[in-house]
């Protein structure tokens, strides 16, 4: 159970949503959620990110009202929220399949929750033609929700949770039924609303690229437990164990024991295949310790200068992938064929070709020694 | 399709026909291209097609077409109904008159058809029967003039209503079964009026049958609503367990099922047991509830509930609980939610069980005729009555059974204008 880097995270007073020791099971036999703590500031982009299955939705259903915590405290506002009714709660949702209400007009789907509210026709008409001008749909009102494409409804429900001004919206996978190119466009304008609006997302996906492209704080979500919790560029350069290394980016483990660490700065590993090499100890306790080694595609390099680098490996070139911008070239190194360097598609770097064999090195900072 | 796709090809002539390649019109030759496909499609419905035109469409059209067919004066009085069109219906009509109806009896003496007229016409004034055999048993002896001769034989042959009646009556079609069966006649002028009240019966029995059925559609909505949605949000294991439970009395026969609604609401039955026993009526106070009214609506609830139920659990099964939740997280309350989003998310169901219960109700007749006693029964009891009785007991009750198809079509089309049975989901 990690709690590293979640209690203190924004707790104490600035904390506008605050998971206490929440814990979820359905079926009252397995976990789902293992004990979550989690503050989110007010105003923050804060994703939850994790692969199928790992309890994100579980988590944003309970902080909607829709599911229950079986144990533990959810607070808003510095308001406990377990028992307040969804309705009452004030939270703007965007559904996975949108959600869109089909009998209505998406004038009427964006009116809803002003009419509920009791609010005046010509208040709701206002409010509804400048949130439809905000998501760039303003001629669309008087059609229905199947008339409209996936980019446009996926906007319209967007509007919708925010229509009536809510400070929390949620957003559970919001683009994932659309295509790539969309799926950008959609991000960067939900970044944009989160922006000018300032309110508060909690945004669920499991597309790892839009989760450090949004995001302020991304939770890295695995099997009930949120496996790290940082700013988009800490989860890429320093990963705090196998998982999240695994998870966020393209990543060559390689797998050892830890021989000693000298100092704190660094650890000496025995690869299986019997190299020796030095990396930065993040996760490993001390000697005999099991540990997978991370390192980054992009930070290998091809053939350094001798003596320039303190760990170098030869690896044998199995595949040359060419993919404009880079090559990506795949190797088989101490004992693995699934080592990948991404060798930038400028002058001043060597090419590959398959058979041939390279020396390739990396220093000591960009080596992780994480959890086996 | 070649230009088409060529780059030159610029998206103007939308406009104009499109036309394929060879220059036919696209729409020739996509209707061409799906000529065989339907083809293929009209035979595969071809023997149910004959089946139902044979069994169905040309019964139906023989009851209608009886409930107006009226041959018989027309056809055992020919010359009398040839010569009284001219007659003004205000004298005793004249020589020509009689004269042709002397005609008429000497040939329906001979192939015996003149009492099957006399029957005809004195169904409508009692009497007239012996009227006409006594003249033509003594036809013989009479003679020209027949008027005279006829007068002689019998006063009654002055009577204007005999005549009035023989001019209605030579007209094929004849509205006069329709009149019945909505509780009206022809007078002795020939007017339409309502019949004397004693034996109006049909128009408060088609009055019963709506309004019973529609109770009966009201409880089924009632019952079936909440039990379609819990079918459809329960899991599957033990949703099935509850269908099977919804579809037994489908598999029950009706006579058995008939039968136990007897043994429990009978007044020597189980539920007035129990009420006296838990002293909520005494011995003598023992309700009716079976062979009346109650008796029909609780029998036809709990046999037309699958109807309702089907539909609307169909249609439930595709409403995802995403939408109830939206409309909770946008501020709704759960009965807000359930009005403004859920209900009108299962109306095409809704819609298809009402229309399948209410039609059917109408159209009940062996339950009514079990358990409906005297109160309890619906106007499709009267028409099978009718039906076992003579000739034109037979014609009322085509009428009868005609006016309700009419009243069915007519409320489908309503429920076509209101909803668009397009999108009605039945199943
Ligand atoms: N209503 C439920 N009843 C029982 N188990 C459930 C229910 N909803 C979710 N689960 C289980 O809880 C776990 C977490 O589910 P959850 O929906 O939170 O995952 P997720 O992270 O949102 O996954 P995905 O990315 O696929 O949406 C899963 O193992 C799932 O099977
Ligand atoms: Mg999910």
């Amino acid at each position: 159970m990690r709690e590293n880097g979640v209690a203190g995270n924004g707790a104490g007073d600035s904390a506008y949503v605050r998971f206490e020791d929440v814990q979820k099971s359905y079926d009252g036999e397995t976990l789902v959620i293992k004990n979550l703590n989690l503050a989110i500031r007010r105003g923050e982009f804060l994703t939850m990110l994790g692969p199928s299955g790992s309890g994100k939705t579980t988590c944003l259903m309970m902080l909607a009202g829709f599911e229950s915590t079986t144990h533990g405290a959810i607070w808003l506002h510095e308001q406990r929220i377990d028992n307040v009714p969804p309705h009452k709660r004030g939270i703007g949702m965007v559904f996975q399949n949108y959600a869109l209400f089909p009998h209505m007009t998406v004038s009427e789907n964006l009116a809803f929750p002003l009419k509920v509210r009791g609010m005046g026709k010509a208040e709701i008409e206002e409010r509804v033609a400048r949130v439809l001008a905000m998501v760039e749909l303003p001629q669309f009102g008087d059609r229905r929700p199947s008339q409209l494409s996936g980019g446009q409804q996926q906007r319209v429900a967007v509007a919708r949770a925010l229509v009536f001004e809510p400070d929390l919206v949620l957003m559970d996978e919001p683009l994932g039924a659309l295509d790539k190119q969309l799926r950008e466009q959609m991000q960067f304008e939900i970044k944009h609303i989160h922006q000018n609006l300032g309110v508060t997302v909690v945004y669920v996906t499991h597309d790892q690229s839009e989760a450090l492209t949004m995001s302020d704080r991304v939770a890295v979500f695995n099997d009930g437990i949120i496996q790290q919790l940082s700013t988009p560029d800490v989860l890429y350069e320093a990963p705090e164990n196998a998982f999240v290394a695994q998870f966020i980016g393209e990543n060559n483990r390689l797998y050892g024991e830890v021989l000693q660490r000298v100092g704190d700065g660094e650890v000496r590993v025995k690869l299986d295949s019997g190299e020796e090499i030095r990396a930065l100890p993040v996760n490993v306790d001390g000697a005999a310790d099991r540990t997978t080694l991370s390192l980054r595609p992009e930070r290998v390099q091809i053939n350094p200068a001798e003596g320039s680098l303190p760990n170098v490996l030869r690896g044998k070139v199995e595949e040359v992938i060419y993919l404009g911008d880079h090559i990506r070239t795949r190797l088989a190194v101490a004992g693995h064929d699934d080592f990948i360097v991404k060798i930038p598609n400028a002058s001043g770097h060597p090419s590959l070709k398959e058979g041939e064999t390279a020396d390739l090195g990396w220093t000591i900072e960009d080596c992780r020694a994480l959890d086996a | 399709m070649a230009d088409v796709t060529a780059p030159g090809f610029v998206p103007e002539a939308r406009q104009e026909t499109l036309t394929t390649a060879d220059g036919t019109p696209l729409k020739v030759s996509l209707r061409r291209s799906q000529r065989r496909q339907r083809r293929r499609a009209f035979y595969l419905v071809a023997p149910l097609l004959f089946f139902l035109l044979i069994t169905f469409g040309w019964p139906i059209a023989q009851m209608t077409f009886r409930s107006i067919y009226n041959p018989e004066v027309a056809n055992y009085l020919p010359e009398t109904s040839a010569a009284i069109a001219n007659w003004t219906a205000d004298e005793v009509p004249g020589e020509e008159v009689f004269a042709a109806m002397a005609r008429d009896m000497q040939l329906g003496l001979e192939d015996r058809t003149i009492g099957r007229a006399a029957a005809r016409i004195n169904r409508e004034i009692p009497g007239a029967r012996s009227l006409v055999m006594g003249t033509a048993r003594d036809l013989d002896e009479m003679q020209a003039p027949y008027r005279e001769a006829f007068l002689q034989a019998d006063e009654d042959w002055a009577d204007l209503e005999f005549w009035r009646l023989i001019k209605r009556e030579t007209r094929i079609l004849t509205p006069a079964y329709y009149l019945l069966a909505l509780d009206f006649e022809y007078n002795a002028e020939g007017e339409i009026v309502e019949r004397p009240e004693v034996y109006q019966v049909y128009r408060l029995l088609f009055w019963r049958t709506a309004w019973m059925s529609l109770a009966i559609t009201g409880l089924c909505i009632a019952l079936g609503y909440p039990i379609a949605h819990l079918l459809a949000t329960l899991p599957l294991r033990t949703s099935n367990l509850l269908m099977i439970l919804v579809l037994l009395p489908f598999w029950t026969s009706l006579l058995v099922r008939t039968s136990a609604w007897i043994v429990l609401l009978q007044q020597e039955g189980v539920i007035n047991d129990l009420l006296v026993w838990s002293n909520i009526v005494d011995d003598d106070g023992r309700v009716r509830m079976i062979y009346n009214q109650i008796g029909t609506i609780v029998a036809m609830t709990h046999i037309l509930l699958p109807f309702m139920i089907l539909p609307l659990y169909s249609v439930m099964k595709t409403i995802p609980p995403s939408y109830m939740r939206a409309a909770r997280s946008l501020g709704a309350t759960q009965f807000t939610a359930f009005t403004k989003v859920y209900m009108p998310l299962t109306l095409p169901g809704l819609a298809a069980g009402v229309l399948l219960v209410f039609i059917l109700a109408i159209g009940y007749y062996i339950t009514p005729a079990l358990v409906g006693g005297e109160s309890g029964i619906f106007i499709s009891n009267l028409i099978a009555q009718n039906m076992q009785g003579t000739s034109a007991q037979l014609k009322l009750a085509s009428a009868l059974a005609t006016i309700l198809l009419v009243a069915v079509l007519v409320l489908y089309w309503a429920f076509n204008k209101l909803i668009g049975v397009d999108r009605l989901k039945f199943g």
